[in-house]
């Protein structure tokens, strides 16, 4: 082909270059679907740790997103020892493989958000996130009071399952899907990963844990505050050797 | 443009609109051999650290050698990788913080405040603990959130303010809870009530009879003696509060210039109750961090 009809066709000019281009990004990338190691097994006791997030736990996932706490709040461990020391054990590509899309971040204007589940008490959360700057004088987060007050949708949770489920999120519908899960991850969550019973389990979560401290009604709060929870506690690090992660790179 | 210039350059040959021409200059030298120099580099780095995939795995590179220790002991010899170096990084961490960390470990309270190395690391390292671990609820300063969390820079402990009490507390967390007495009483109880609480610390102008009507309650009734004792010094095994102080954690009666106001703020205590919940720390610091935590927030205040 002649380099004169590729310089003046404005359409093939932009096919070669994407081409191009995107050699640098397969390269690097494909290679790690293949790689045993790139995904971390992380079992205790025959059972995968890290399982799909509850349904009240991905809603609360979608609220994150909506409000964009991405945008300033990573959730990505490096492995450095300054960072060892004030988020906790680095994070696994395991503990995000359910995640679509990942909230790794690349900004952190608020710290990593990684393992802060746990690390407060629900109510400091709904405080914190209700009003800040009353539990940390110098935050500049913005103030989402809205939150306490939404009451959350949660009519369609099914179907927010089933898509991620497309995608090769573990939830199940059939008795077949169930019990492969039981074998995974155990009885208990795979309960919770049936989308047969979402809105049910759902509802029992936030009645058993009463993230807002509002009795009977689902705010959006609860959603948020049963993710932030459940954020890098999948992995029991006490289980493993402190080196056990460093053989998968 | 120049005549010489029309005769020594080259052009690709290309004409646009009939006489827009393309110069086809050679790349500058320097351009060239640094373009070569990255290469020869990327050669280099391919062979030295891990790069390609060879099936499902992939090259380790030459760098074979980075050693650590874990802190139970064992030496592992890998290739590199940022999560080894990690650990060669923590370990030796460890190594520089030992002595200090077992001298402390061992020593009592009043050993570490005696001695100046001990002190001074345990200062050093308790400041940043508590930023990351305590600050959240309790203020950088430890002042807390009047209604939310504890001041721990005051002289009032709720669950006692001794070097070994406040370690107990971080290691096993708290779970202070004061029902709601929504209800139970009539408006007019209830006003006594705080009328009495009031008294205890000695407010300026606290109606006398309907104190000594909430006394009587306060005391019989109304069973509030069971935690706040019949003193209202409160109780520390239970976290009840000391009523008798003048330093307030959950009714915010400091905030308030009238006696009805301070009377209100007493009212929705008793009517609400009060749960709050330290969370447990043992899973997460370890003894001697917990240790040296205590020291320093005994410190804020001089504790008890």
């Amino acid at each position: 082909m002649k380099h004169e009809k590729i310089e003046t066709n404005a359409g093939l000019l932009i096919i070669f270059t994407l081409i191009v281009i995107s050699i640098g990004g397969l390269v690097e990338i494909v290679p790690l679907y293949f790689i045993d190691s790139t995904v971390e097994k992380v079992t205790v006791a025959g059972k995968d740790t890290i399982h799909p997030y509850t349904p009240l736990q991905l809603r609360g996932r979608d609220i994150y997103m909506r409000e964009g706490c991405y945008l300033c709040h990573s959730q990505m461990i490096r492995p450095f020892r300054d960072e060892a020391l004030r988020y906790g054990h680095y994070s696994l590509a395991a503990e995000s493989k359910f995640d679509h899309p990942f909230q790794w971040g690349s900004k952190r204007t608020g710290p990593d958000l990684a393992r802060v589940g746990h690390k407060y008490s629900n109510q400091w959360h709904v405080q914190h996130l209700t009003a800040p700057r009353s539990v940390v004088p110098e935050s500049i987060m913005p103030n989402f009071p809205w939150l306490i007050k939404n009451e959350l949708t949660y009519k369609d949770i099914e179907d927010r399952m089933k898509a991620l489920k497309d995608v090769g999120v573990p939830y199940s519908i059939t008795e077949k899907e169930y019990q492969a899960n039981v074998k995974r991850f155990g009885k208990k969550i795979a309960e919770q990963l049936d989308i047969n019973h979402a809105e049910q389990n759902l509802l029992a979560e936030e009645t058993k844990n009463n993230y807002d401290g509002i009795p009977g009604k689902v705010t959006e709060m609860d959603a948020l505050v049963a993710y932030l929870q459940v954020l890098g506690t999948m992995v029991d690090f006490k289980q493993f050797e402190e080196d056990h992660f460093v053989k998968f790179r | 443009m120049s005549k010489e210039t029309k005769q020594t350059v080259q052009t690709t040959g290309h004409a646009w609109d009939g006489d827009l021409q393309e110069f086809n200059n050679p790349l500058p030298t320097w351009w060239l051999w640094g373009f070569y120099a990255t290469v020869v580099f990327a050669i280099i780095y391919w062979v030295l650290y891990p790069t390609f995939p060879i099936g499902r795995s992939y090259s380790k590179g030459l760098f074979n050698n980075v050693t650590y220790t874990t802190s139970d002991g064992r030496t592992v010899t890998t290739h590199w990788n940022t999560r080894a170096l990690l650990m060669q990084d923590l370990e030796h961490a460890r190594e520089m913080q030992k002595p200090y960390l077992d001298k402390i470990k061992k020593a009592s309270f009043a050993e570490i405040a005696k001695d100046q190395d001990m002190r001074a690391f345990a200062y050093s390292k308790a400041k940043v603990l508590f930023a990351d671990n305590c600050a959240a609820c309790h203020q950088a300063g430890g002042a807390g959130v009047i209604g939310l969390y504890p001041n721990l820079a005051d002289d009032s402990w709720l669950w006692g303010g001794s070097h070994e009490q406040i370690e107990t507390t971080i290691r096993e967390g708290r779970h202070g809870n004061m029902p709601s007495f929504k209800g139970r009483f009539s408006d007019a109880q209830v006003a006594d009530l705080a009328s009495y609480v009031l008294s205890l610390s000695k407010q300026q102008g606290v109606n006398p009879a309907s104190a000594l009507r909430g006394k009587t309650l306060f005391e019989g009734q109304a069973g509030c003696f069971a935690c706040h004792t019949k003193a209202g010094t409160g109780n520390i095994a239970l976290g009840s509060a000391n009523l008798t102080d003048q330093i307030w954690t959950i009714a915010n009666v400091p905030a308030q210039h009238t006696i009805e106001g301070k009377q209100a703020a007493i009212e929705h205590v008793i009517l609400h109750g009060v749960s709050r919940r330290m969370p447990t720390w043992k899973g997460r610091l370890s003894d001697t961090e917990i240790k040296m935590l205590a020291f320093y927030i005994h410190g804020l205040s001089g504790g008890e």
